[in-house]
Formats: structure tokens, sequence, C-alpha cells
């Protein structure tokens, strides 16, 4: 396909690794945010094309990864009810919640649907008026736009069968949070190119600038990911800290300003728990006041409640680039993607799915 | 979760600005795909799409850019920009895997 296939030119990616090779002088640590990054260096092998000591550590750029314990047993409540259709993104079906998960749910009988838009669950809210269409608005601000137009147009519609369980959340605070703690051996970033298609890059100029680390808006096919790593170490063997934008055909500088009124119009900044990190101030977007009458959380009157990470799972650690999937003594023996410990195992963005599917005779090696 | 697929706008309809509506071919899968966030874009642009909302059009300029630097350094002099496959190369032994985008198509959100 155009605009793919191009971008896998193997010999092109030999190329850039050569001059990756030619100017790199010293090791250097470097992690792709997001979760669809980490897979394709997993599956096209890129981070064995790497000089020797230029490493890539892998972020929390999985929202489904990210998505606390709490928030996942809400769901579970929610979808529970039998008044309730509740309409879901397929990866959040199978992550664990401290009880059971939604697909389990759906197997005893409880109305769980899988939906590639948001708009879907409009269309199933106007189709069954007698029963209340729960949304799970999970996402980066690459999906909040979807969501925020699903109850821009609730609203507009009158629709009063429709709410929203919202578990948006925001990039840069999180690698702000991983900047900020202690053992962070991350020198430079490969940013996600389509939060960025969103936001833009204006955004990470402060924290570049603050923490002295280069970010590199990258994209997703192995010559974009090859070329940010390459103007990632071009700046830091320069001594250089600035944003810089590798997925232009994509990524224009103040992002997409038509996507950013209506996630303003709909949602605000609010603290939001990370699964692995913890609480991020000014993290997540929730409903404005005028839209509270479309949060799910008011409407089922589910209070706040603490719930305890599974000590079993390391997640909390692979989410933060401090544990490489398969040094987790749980993986690829009690925790596998069909009976998976955490949601980095279910997600297809997930670090440990990624290593259990691309990697798997070092797994064996390793268990 | 973040995956968004490039598509070609075949078809547009709807009047209302946030309901405008694109059939958009994804080497040859026909999917639906909101227009309201990239209201510039008319038929016969590609636009990446997530989760059935177009979020961003592709600009064909910049798309050449990594091409031009390999170019620049008297690499791929033969490189011609697509539409169609890259040209076939041998592949060195540690090639990475070029797969050819079922997953992509597959994965569309």
């Amino acid at each position: 396909m155009k605009y793919l296939d191009e971008y896998r030119d193997a010999a092109a990616a030999h190329t850039l690794a050569r001059e990756l090779a030619r100017i790199t002088t010293r090791p250097w640590t470097l992690m792709e945010v997001c979760g669809g990054q980490t897979h394709a260096i997993l599956k096209f092998g890129l981070n064995e094309l790497l000089p020797s000591g230029v490493e890539l550590i892998h972020g929390p750029g999985c929202p489904v990864c990210v998505t606390p314990l709490e928030l996942i047993d809400k769901a579970i409540e929610i979808a529970s009810r039998p008044e309730v259709i509740f309409c879901s993104f397929g990866d959040m079906l199978r992550v664990p919640g401290s009880g059971t998960d939604l697909l389990s749910v759906k197997a005893a009988g409880g109305d769980v649907r899988i939906v590639y838009s948001p708009l879907d669950t409009l269309k199933i809210a106007q189709q069954h008026p007698d029963r209340q269409v729960v949304f799970f608005g999970v996402g980066f601000e690459t999906t909040a736009p979807a969501t925020a137009m699903a109850v821009y147009q609730a609203a507009r519609q009158g629709l009063s069968n429709f709410s929203l369980l919202v578990s948006h959340v925001l990039v840069p605070p999180a690698l702000e949070a991983l900047l900020r703690s202690p053992g962070c051996r991350v020198q430079g970033f490969l940013a996600a190119g389509h939060v960025c298609a969103i936001m833009g890059c204006e955004q990470y100029q402060p924290i570049a600038a603050r923490y002295h680390v280069p970010i590199v808006v990258a994209g997703f096919e192995p010559l974009d990911i090859l070329q940010a790593v390459f103007l990632c170490i071009e700046q830091l063997e320069h001594g250089r800290a600035e944003v810089q934008n590798q997925y232009s055909r994509v990524v224009r500088t103040e992002g997409n300003r038509p996507a950013q009124q209506l996630v303003n119009e709909v949602f605000q900044v609010v603290p939001r728990q990370w699964r692995g990190l913890g609480e991020i101030p000014a993290s997540g977007l929730g409903l404005r006041p005028g839209y509270a009458a479309f949060d799910a959380e008011r409407k089922f009157g589910l209070g706040d409640k603490k719930v305890a990470e599974p000590a079993d799972c390391l997640s909390g650690l692979v989410l933060q680039g401090k544990l490489t999937p398969h040094e987790c003594p749980a993986f690829g023996g009690r925790c596998t993607p069909e009976h998976p410990l955490g949601a980095t195992m279910v997600s297809s963005e997930g670090a440990c799915a990624a290593y259990y599917r691309y990697r798997r005779v070092d797994a064996g090696a390793c268990a | 979760m973040c995956l968004a697929v490039p598509g070609r706008i075949t078809r547009i309809s709807g009047q209302d600005p946030l309901l405008r509506t694109g059939k958009v071919d994804f080497g040859g899968v026909l999917k639906e795909a909101n227009l309201a966030y990239v209201p510039e874009a008319q038929v016969g642009d590609y636009v990446i799409v997530h989760v059935g909302f177009a979020i961003s059009r592709l600009d064909e300029d910049e798309a050449t850019k990594v091409f031009e630097y390999l170019r620049s350094i008297g690499e791929l002099a033969e490189w011609e920009p697509a539409p169609g496959p890259p040209p076939a190369r041998p592949k060195p032994e540690s090639a990475p895997q070029v797969s050819h985008g079922s997953e992509s198509k597959g994965r569309g959100r």
C-alpha cells in the first residue's frame, strides 16, 4: 500500500543503519514512547540493526496497559448490569480486573460489544432507547477527538441513554514523570507520531529544554523509526536537545486544530492514575461540567475505590522501561496472551505481548 | 491503540461539517471514515485514519523526505516515489523482515 510499503524497504533500512553506525561514538539509551513503535521494532528486528551500545527501551505508550485496575473493575461492574449495553475497543475485553474480565462478563450473559469507532456506540444507543449504552473511552490524545465527537453528537441529539466511562490519558505529563523518577536512564525520546498528529509538537519543547533530552516525533514504519533514532543520536552526539519532527508527512507543528477544539469543548484536564506510574497530576481528560450528564461513573453512582495491583505482575516496571518483559519471572510461563496476569501481555501494543509474539526463542532461553 | 492507517478518499458524502464522511480505500479494503477533523481533505487525498476518524491529511512533499536524504548520501539513486510497491532489491542476509501490510489492514484502529 502506498505510504506503507516504501517505508519498509530493506535496503534503505540497511543504509540508515550504516549511517547510524557512522555517527555513533558511544552508547545511548533512547525510549520509544508508543506501543505501536515497540511492536514495529520487534516485528522488523530493528533493534538488531542498531550499533552496539544503542539501546531502545520501551515506553508507557499503551493506553490499555496503563488503565488502572480500579477502572477495569468499574467497567466490569457497569457491564454486569442487565440494563446496560457496554461498548469497548476489543483490546480491553481480556484485561484482567481484580476478579474477572469483560470477556467473562460477556460469556456470563452480559451485553458487551466490541466497536470499531466510538460513533458506532451512538447508533446502538439510538437503536436501543430502552437500554443504557456505555462506551469505555480509553486512549491517548490520538483517540480523544473520536470520543469527544461521540459525546458532542450525543448532546446534540439529546441521547440520554448514552454515557462514557472515561480513561483518557495524556503523554507529556507521563514523560515528565518518567524523567523525574529515580534511576531514569532515558537520554532521548522517540515521541508518538499519531499523538502529535492531534496535539502537534509544541508541548514537547519545554520538556526537551527542562530535562535536556532530544525528542524526535516518529512514525511507525521501519524507515521512520530508524531515521528517528538517527536524528535523536545525531542530536545527542552534538549535545543538542531539541524537538524534531521525523513524521512530517502526517504531523504538523501546530497539530490538528479542529480536533483540539472539540476535545477542549468536551473534556478538561484532570489528574489520573496510571498503572505502574501512580497518580500523575494533569495527565488525563475528564468530562467538563456541561457534559456531566454523560459521565457513566456519575450515572451509575460508582464511588472511588482503591484496588491493589497484583503482586506477581511486574508490568509497572515494564511500563517504566525499568524491566524488559522476558526478565519477569512470570513471562511466558504463568503469564501468556491466553492467560495474562496483566494488560501488557493482553494488548496488541503491550511490550510483553510483543516480546511473546516476536521473541519466542529468547523467551524460551530466559524462562 | 494509536494505530492509524493511510488510505485514499474515493468518495465524500454529507453536508454537515461534523458528519462529513469519506469512503476510504486501504489497499483494496473500503471503509467509511469521518472527515470532520480534515475539512481540507478532498477526493483523491490520502488520510490517516484512526478509530473511524481521519486525523491528518498526508503531505506528499514531506513523504519523500527520507528518500531525498538517502539519495543525497548517494544511495537509492534509482528510487522513484510511489505509487506501487518499492523496487525489488537483493536483500542482505540479515535484512529486516519486510511484510506487506495484511496485519495493518486488519488492525484498523
